[in-house]
């Protein structure tokens, strides 16, 4: 191929232009992901488990025998666990299941201490991780307060039921968890658990624009927050 | 003869070593899951070994600094001993870090990214900084001994710098643990003078032993007037560690602000039925407290059988307190409330004995090289 070097300019003053174009376009319309979990609808489904087989099947989560050992994206737990300062004992929430998985604060305590930025908080907020550059420290894991991270105690690959080759499987040794799926929003497709939840109960959208559906349903119904107090600023709200 | 139980102990070090690296072997292959390790309990016997031994290792400055700083003169024979002390803990925390690691072989990817809003990149700064401070120091000085020559000059500032350097490797390591607002038993400011409260009681302690040793080892006798002073400040170190410990639990339990009083209460006596950990705490406070009778009272102390018990004592507590009752009970109860037990597994104990011979074989060729040199 030739290129003269006039093209080659054009070119190259194309890419910058495209470039400069895409940071104008995030500090006009930033993004910030989201999600709002309604809780009632979530309860109407006693043994529905469907946005945790999606993502798990997604993103290739193995399914360990070993419950000490267990990998988890996304789980349930009991609303007395999950908000314990804030349940009391006649709450008729206590034994309601709450959906758990990482909150993608604002403020994340576990990309601060991280010693190889293995993980880090993304431009649209997204808590992200980089399986690669992970030693294994598990620094991450002591300082999350939602125990939203797992370790892999072993090598988790022959525990994956159905392989997805779309998504990278893990070594032993590093640190996972929920991703928001990055790499489905990067292709314009809604998280997982978001598109296998039959009762619609959770809402994922651009926390940046007034009008987006989270947005809008945050501003009608009442709300919390895991462990508001300790200012980490969760980006997963949980809709009473 | 001497020479004889020399090698058998030499030996014996090297089996005990042959074992932990076979096990590690074992680990690499295996993963971090033939430990006691678990989902909610993520760091234990390994992390904790690291802790306690930071703390012997920033001890070494009980000896330099009243040497170098109060021309303390009975502590020119023991200096060097504390400085190779130093030398042996601070390799021992480097490997008990990396044992500790699921992906040992990307461990410098804490120097390849480095990322200074980690306390543990400062950690692993400070700790390597340290190394090479002692190292430089004891092998520059003990040279000058054995050549009978003054120091060099430019060994001065270095000495000088090791002295706040060996308090901060202390606190840095307590500052991986009090940042952190998830575990509510470590979020106290006292973190960091109680680290080192009880680090310049069992370091010193420590050291007190190991004169003893090699004294009764070597037919000489051992450095009295040193061993007296060292035994006091092992003494008040250890009335502030107690001191320390109970402003802890008294703020725990008097406030009883749930988070950190789930933790002591687990510690101390069990939580739902779970208190595998209770017998060792007590037991660490029942050494604690008779060391204090034996150390605090001079007419006790000043018999060598009764100094060593006392030693014994507080190295004892201390590696009980810090080595058990400080990292495993953060992780009790979890994030979502759950209590798991966790006991080391028998390859994490072969690994961490392997570490431990390690330091063993160290601290007995180093203190073996000052014997030459007079």
């Amino acid at each position: 191929m030739n290129v003269t070097r006039q093209d080659f300019l054009r070119l190259s003053g194309l890419t910058f232009l495209s470039l400069a174009a895409r940071r104008l376009a995030e500090a006009v319309l930033p993004t910030r992901w989201g999600m709002a979990i309604d809780t009632a609808k979530c309860l109407g489904e006693a043994h529905c488990g469907q946005c945790i087989a999606a993502c798990h099947q997604v993103h290739n989560v193995p399914d360990l025998p070993d419950p000490r050992h267990q990998i988890r994206w996304i789980w349930k737990d009991s609303f007395a666990h999950v908000f314990e300062e804030q349940i009391d004992e006649y709450s008729p929430l206590r034994a309601a299941p709450a959906m758990v998985l990482c909150n993608h604060c604002d403020n994340p305590p576990c990309t601060r201490v991280c010693p190889t930025q293995a993980t880090w908080k993304r431009a649209d907020g997204i808590v992200e991780m980089d399986y690669h550059r992970c030693i294994g420290c598990r620094y991450c894991i002591a300082a999350c307060p939602y125990g939203s991270r797992s370790f892999n105690w072993q090598n988790p690959r022959p525990y994956i039921r159905q392989p997805n080759p779309e998504f990278p499987t893990r070594t032993k040794g590093v640190v996972e968890k929920c991703n928001f799926c990055s790499e489905r929003l990067a292709a314009g497709k809604q998280p997982a658990c978001v598109e296998a939840c039959p009762e619609k109960a959770l809402v994922f959208g651009n926390l940046a624009d007034p009008q987006s559906p989270v947005r809008q349903l945050l501003a009608s119904r009442r709300h919390m927050l895991r462990k508001p107090e300790l200012g980490t600023r969760p980006q997963v709200f949980y809709i009473l | 003869m001497r020479i004889g139980a020399y090698k058998v102990w030499l030996a014996g070090l090297g089996v005990v070593m042959a074992a932990g690296f076979c096990s590690y072997l074992r680990q690499l292959d295996s993963g971090l899951g033939i430990t006691g390790l678990s989902r909610d309990v993520t760091w234990g016997l390994y992390i904790a070994q690291f802790t306690f031994l930071v703390g012997v290792a920033a001890s070494a400055v009980m000896v330099v600094l009243p040497y170098y700083l109060h021309d303390c003169k009975s502590f020119a024979r023991i200096t060097v001993l504390g400085e190779f002390l130093a030398i042996a803990a601070v390799v021992m925390c480097m490997l008990f870090i990396l044992v500790d690691l699921g992906q040992p072989t990307r461990v410098l990817n804490v120097l390849l990214y480095p990322s200074p809003r980690s306390v543990m990149f400062w950690d692993v700064l400070v700790l390597s900084g340290y190394l090479v401070l002692n190292i430089l120091i004891a092998f520059v000085s003990l040279r000058a001994e054995r050549e009978e020559v003054r120091t060099p000059g430019w060994l001065r500032p270095v000495i000088l710098l090791s002295i706040p350097w060996a308090v901060g490797i202390h606190t840095v390591t307590a500052f991986l643990y009090n940042g952190l607002a998830a575990r509510p038993l470590w979020l106290t400011a006292l973190m960091a003078p109680r680290f080192l409260a009880s680090a310049f009681a069992s370091g010193p302690a420590l050291l007190i032993l190991l004169c003893m040793i090699m004294a009764r080892t070597t037919k000489k006798p051992a450095p009295r007037a040193a061993l007296d002073k060292l035994a006091v400040i092992v003494t008040y170190a250890m009335a502030i560690t107690v001191f320390f410990l109970l402003m802890e639990i008294f703020t725990a339990f008097y406030s009883q602000v749930p988070g950190s009083t789930a933790s002591w209460t687990y510690m101390l006596g069990g939580l739902e039925g779970h208190r595998g950990l209770a017998p060792w705490i007590w037991c660490s406070m029942l050494l604690a407290a008779a060391s204090l009778v034996v150390l605090l009272v001079p007419r006790y102390r000043h018999r060598p059988e009764l100094l060593a018990a006392g030693c014994g004592m507080v190295f004892l507590s201390v590696w009980l307190d810090k080595g058990i009752g400080l990292i495993v009970p953060a992780f009790v109860p979890s994030p979502l409330g759950q209590i798991t037990d966790y006991a080391p597994s028998l390859p994490e104990i072969l690994i961490s004995l392997g570490i431990w011979a390690v330091g063993a074989l160290i601290v007995t060729v180093l203190f073996r090289k000052t014997l030459d040199s007079r």
